[in-house]
């Protein structure tokens, strides 16, 4: 087999800043706490690290979508870096991990430090957050053809494509509430999860209808908060502390019209291409995976990903999650067990690596997954965006 | 308490390759770009073909016929004001299925909006510039 890039990358190291609906800390100290736990935690020091790299990089807006980019993170902590890049445009909020390996491969850096940091909570006390509308001035951009018609929010926008999912599935909403409540199960054994109280299925049925068929527990949940790893090149992953978690493989690809309209599948968005990269770069199979943190900025994503990685088939997840059973924590294949975005917050598939990373290095506690397990799939989402990497602890 | 007026509907920024799209209307016609080499539909608005690689391309009537690729009825009062609930939606070309327009669905029940549904386009004035909007074919007059 080919030899790729990710092959001689690994994570050493994590970190997550208190995660909260309304921090005390600013968006940047919440970052350089990430980003300190991250280092310590990989075994190195501030001057070991010559890479830094986020998704999306910084927005100078009231959003918090994006506070922090690298330019304030170098300074806070004065590293001095070989490479550094934050940017939008890439295969999801994983672009900045893809970037980071080529950055190694190229020699440009040895330790990247990535993070993405989040500060919506906040955001959203003072303003109308994270609205796909601007009001008050003309709309250029994807959302461009959206503007007149009411579109305020992702979760009006996606619940677009997730009706077609429902149509084409068939999925009752008693099948999709498994998705939350599993994850609110695995939320309420993680003391850093921002909702631990567990919910029933009549919980769900009872949350506020938001746009037909998503439903309030359907959304994430904006936080307060920031990740960071270090990812490093394999042979000076093997001298550090962690066993390596391998980035065995990933999906970066843009295979379909990139298009919050014209996107090819709208029930299946882009990720069935992107899985498909990722398995064709690997030996491993579905059926190898122990666990899988997969995008949930909406369950529907979720769902997605169970099929478009092929552990059911299209359309199959309604049955596969039947019960919640198989992607308990004690099931087949756990499902997003630290609470996923959707009870732990949204920040936005990087708490998904650091929960990955957390079950493959045995520090779970009580959401520990048994049988020591070592492979993990995990993914980003939503329209036409998506990134997929598998990880691997030796 | 007066009842809040409906929100402004937001507008695109009008440039040389949507402005046909978006002011059209005023005439009555939905206007979606054309090749006029091979015929083929593009959209979102660029003067070159993907499928011939033709320059040749430039705006024309369409029937203004489509059918709903999907839909959702958006229940939540996003701002003051917002009559919910309503209908977002794409509307597949009669033309070409993979010309898809966004749209609300209106002159209808939103509960009676259906997968496949046969939708044709009217516009509303907002500024200088004329929007689509699409509802049932039965409905319209
Ligand atoms: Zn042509």
């Amino acid at each position: 087999m080919t030899t790729y890039a990710e092959k001689n990358t690994a994570i050493t190291g994590v970190g997550m800043s208190e995660v909260s609906r309304g921090a005390t800390k600013s968006a940047l100290a919440l970052t350089v706490d990430a980003a300190m736990a991250a280092i310590r935690d990989a075994g190195l020091t501030r001057a070991e690290i010559d890479g830094i790299a986020t998704w999306p990089g910084e927005q100078a807006n009231a959003s918090g979508f994006s506070a922090v980019g690298c330019a304030a993170l170098q300074d806070a902590l004065r590293l001095k870096v070989g490479w550094y890049a934050g940017g939008g445009e890439a295969p999801g909020q994983y672009g900045a991990v893809f970037n980071a390996i080529g950055a190694i491969a190229a020699g440009l850096c040895r330790n990247a430090l990535i993070f993405r940091t989040m500060y919506e909570a906040t955001a959203r006390k003072t303003a109308f957050a994270n609205s796909l509308l601007k009001t008050g001035e003309r709309q250029s951009g994807p959302f461009a053809w959206y503007a007149p018609y009411y579109t305020y929010a992702a979760s009006l926008q996606q619940a677009l494509f997730f009706n077609l999912y429902v149509h084409k599935s068939g999925i009752r909403p008693e099948q999709v509430a498994q998705v939350p409540i599993n994850q609110r199960r695995n939320a309420g054994l993680n003391p850093n999860a921002v909702y631990r109280t567990p919910i029933t299925l009549e919980d769900y049925l009872a949350s506020p209808l938001i746009a037909t068929p998503l439903r309030l527990y359907d959304c994430d949940v904006p936080c307060d908060g920031a990740v960071a790893i270090i990812v490093s090149r394999m042979d000076v992953a093997r001298t550090l502390r962690n066993p390596p978690v391998r980035i065995e493989a990933i999906g970066s690809s843009m295979q379909y019209r990139n298009s919050w309209t014209q996107l090819d599948a709208l029930d299946t968005q882009a990720q069935p291409k992107v899985a498909e990269m990722m398995w064709s770069r690997t030996d491993l199979r579905p059926a190898d995976v122990d666990i899988a943190q997969l995008y949930d900025g909406f369950t529907y994503h979720t769902l997605n990903w169970l099929e478009n990685f092929g552990f059911c088939e299209r359309y199959g997840a309604k049955d596969f999650i039947e019960g919640g059973r198989r992607i308990a924590l004690e099931g087949e294949l756990p499902v997003n067990t630290g609470g996923g975005a959707l009870s732990g917050g949204r920040l936005h598939a990087y708490g998904a690596v650091h929960e990955a990373c957390t079950q493959l290095w045995g520090r779970g506690g009580a959401r520990q997954v048994k049988g020591d397990p070592q492979v993990c799939a995990t993914s980003t989402a939503g329209g036409p965006l998506a990134g997929a990497m598998l990880l691997v602890r030796d | 308490m007066k009842t809040p007026p409906a929100p402004a509907r937001t507008l695109p920024a009008i440039d040389n390759d949507n402005r046909a799209y978006w002011t059209g209307g005023e005439h009555g016609r939905l206007m979606i770009c054309r090749c006029g080499h091979c015929g083929y539909y593009v959209h979102p608005p660029v003067p070159f073909c993907p499928q011939c690689e033709s320059s040749d391309v430039a705006p024309e009537p369409v029937s203004g016929r489509g059918r709903i690729a999907s839909f959702t009825v958006n229940h939540k009062v996003w701002v003051p004001g917002l009559a919910a609930p309503y209908v977002l939606a794409l509307v597949a070309l009669d033309e070409q299925e993979d010309v898809r327009l966004v749209c609300n669905i209106t002159h209808c029940d939103p509960d009676a909006v259906r997968f496949d549904m046969p939708v044709v386009v009217w516009f509303e004035n907002h500024e200088d510039l004329w929007v689509p909007f699409f509802r049932p074919v039965e409905q319209a007059a």
